[in-house]
């Protein structure tokens, strides 16, 4: 192969950033789209709305535990984990402002937290928790609705950090756009509406509240189209790497099948009968935030150095 | 802070002896084969093939053929981490495991550094790896341990030719000008230095003379920083949060008479239901 001609990223080396990557790319963005939309449904929702911002609690908080157990797993020295968060040789915290991995691991910390307060207030509010002073942690109380609104600022970080993190690399693809973190981002939007929707199709949450959550969810959808569009061509010439395997997998498994597919059953729910379709429609748009994921990470993890 | 140090290499005195990798592997302890396994590269005399954790230099053998093999040439490379002035990995590395030292080299401290990888996908030379041995990132260090105590690095002493010059990066531009200049004397116009002036990331710690393309090297065109995309792509995501923050606004707020409505039908059926 002729190198002359190449961009300057071909000349790197892959991280080996795979499977458990990917995983966390995806669970991170989910436990950081539910705790948005929780909190959204908590501010502007009516209080028939409530138990499904409790859902969002209720989910942000595992995901979140999931989310750090999956990235300290993927350390070659799991170990040292909190050499992330303290210099190892001084004890003094090990913070950078302009490295998205430090950022991240102190968000990811600090969200926690947050989330954990959220999820010890949504359990109180279902009675599984028998302690009413854990009701503080949620809107409207005073105290709510400050962990709400830190927690919801951490959380679209976390939803979209990632991205930006590909993107402040040397490697093909993720550093030729500066766009991965704002797709990341409504990608995590998009599954967390749907895994909220999947989970509100029980009886006793109000119709009207997953409907809004549909209609949310299929607003996200056309912006997500839109920016996944907006990707490939601010990828220019690296964009042809997706004349491959992956860009199939990326029209045909996120495109249409996690996209369009989807928007189709919100639009004509009678296509597949009324019952399934928001069901349908949810796991479909899951299965393609997912996929999104594995083509951004493993294609360009796919592209071996030159040189 | 003593006088920055580095390396430069002039390629076209390189005879692929590969003393420099031996020496660096003697010295650095780095295992000679990959886990116990000699791998052959099967197509070229170039069995080491890149940089890694396991191998700190390496000795390109560039072969440069025609089709029917009648004509062609080898161009000599022995490569090595660049010291970056404006070192990406030290940009991204989130344990503060990669270090500057009082040599102006960048060094990955063993004992600090947690496996998280993002320095492989930040150097823009692809350097660095990890070894599979200690399980950390590691690449050149140019020697710390021996300039420390005064000795030149371990690489640079067994070159036989003197394509690898040691010392301080002044002195190793002075000679690495005159060296062009005597080439381009004696009719090799092709030779330029890669890496010496502070356009390419403040410049690098470890130049060479080439008499071809980088890419034909192996080295990029034109490497970046990492961090030029951290301000345009956060950026970019907190305009997607606002506008997913407006959209849920707008989908959850009080949702209007209709709503209103709709959500009366639905109590009047659960009542009925109940």
């Amino acid at each position: 192969m002729n190198a002359v001609g190449l961009p300057s990223t071909f000349f790197t080396a892959p991280p080996e950033w795979r499977w458990l990557i990917i995983g966390y790319f995806f669970i991170g963005g989910l436990a950081g789209g539910c705790y948005v939309l929780a909190v959204l449904i908590d501010f502007f929702g009516r209080v028939v709305d409530r138990p499904l911002a409790r859902l969002g609690y209720l989910i942000a908080f595992p995901a979140v535990v999931i989310s750090g157990l999956l990235l300290i797993i993927d350390l070659r020295r799991p170990a040292r984990f909190w050499h992330m968060m303290l210099q190892s040789n001084t004890g003094l915290p090990m913070f950078k402002t302009y490295s998205p991995m430090s950022l991240g691991s102190w968000a990811l910390l600090i969200f926690g937290a947050l989330t954990l307060l959220s999820f010890l207030a949504a359990l109180e509010s279902m009675g599984a928790l028998r302690w009413p002073r854990l009701a503080m942690f949620r809107p409207p109380h005073v105290v709510g609705r400050v962990v709400a609104i830190l927690g919801g600022l951490f959380a679209f970080f976390i939803a979209g950090y990632t991205g930006v993190l590909l993107a402040v690399t040397n490697r093909p693809i993720w550093s030729d756009t500066p766009l991965l973190g704002l797709n990341f981002l409504i990608s995590a939007a998009s599954t967390s509406a749907a895994l909220m929707v999947l989970l509100a199709q029980r009886r006793w949450y109000w119709r009207s509240t997953v409907v809004a959550l549909e209609r949310f969810d299929a607003m996200v959808l056309v912006f997500e189209l839109i920016a996944i569009i907006a990707l490939i061509a601010s990828l220019g010439s690296v964009a042809r790497l997706w004349l491959s395997a992956w860009g199939a997998l990326l029209v045909v498994g996120v495109i249409i099948v996690g996209i369009l597919i989807p928007l189709a059953l919100q639009w004509r729910p009678r296509l597949i009968g009324e019952t399934w379709s928001a069901a349908i429609a949810a796991i479909l748009v899951l299965v393609g935030g997912f996929l999104f994921r594995v083509v951004v990470v493993l294609s360009s993890e796919g592209v071996r150095r030159f040189g | 802070m003593s006088e920055p140090m580095g390396f430069f290499t002039d390629t076209t005195v390189c005879i692929g002896c590969k003393a420099c990798e031996v020496a660096c592997k003697e010295w650095n302890q780095l295992p000679a084969t990959n886990g116990g396994v000699n791998t052959l590269s099967g197509d070229s005399y170039d069995n080491t093939r890149h940089l890694d954790g396991l191998h700190w230099r390496h000795v390109k053998f560039v072969e440069q053929f025609n089709a029917d093999r009648t004509d062609g040439r080898w161009l000599l490379m022995s490569d090595v981490c660049k010291h970056c002035v404006r070192a990406g990995c030290m940009e991204v590395c989130p344990t503060g495991a990669i270090i500057r030292t009082e040599f102006d080299t960048v060094v990955i401290q063993s004992d600090v550094c947690n496996g998280c990888r993002d320095c492989i996908a930040a150097c823009p030379f692809g350097v660095i790896g990890i070894n599979p041995v200690s399980n950390v990132a590691q690449k050149c260090t140019l020697c710390y341990d021996r300039m420390r105590t005064g000795l030149e690095p371990a690489c640079s002493k067994a070159c036989p030719t003197d394509s690898i010059n040691f010392g301080t990066i002044a002195d190793l531009k002075k000679m690495a000008e005159a060296r062009v200049g005597q080439l381009h004397e004696r009719g090799e116009k092709r030779a330029y230095l890669y890496g010496a002036d502070e356009k390419m990331l403040g410049g690098l710690n470890s130049f060479f003379l080439l008499v071809d393309k980088p890419e034909v090297y192996g080295l990029p065109p034109d490497p970046k920083l990492p961090s030029r995309h951290l301000t345009p792509g956060s950026l970019w995501s907190t305009l997607g949060a606002i506008v997913i923050g407006l959209m849920g606004l707008f989908s959850f707020r009080d949702r209007g008479a209709a709503a209103a409505d709709a959500l009366e039908e639905e109590r009047d059926e659960r009542r009925r239901t109940a």
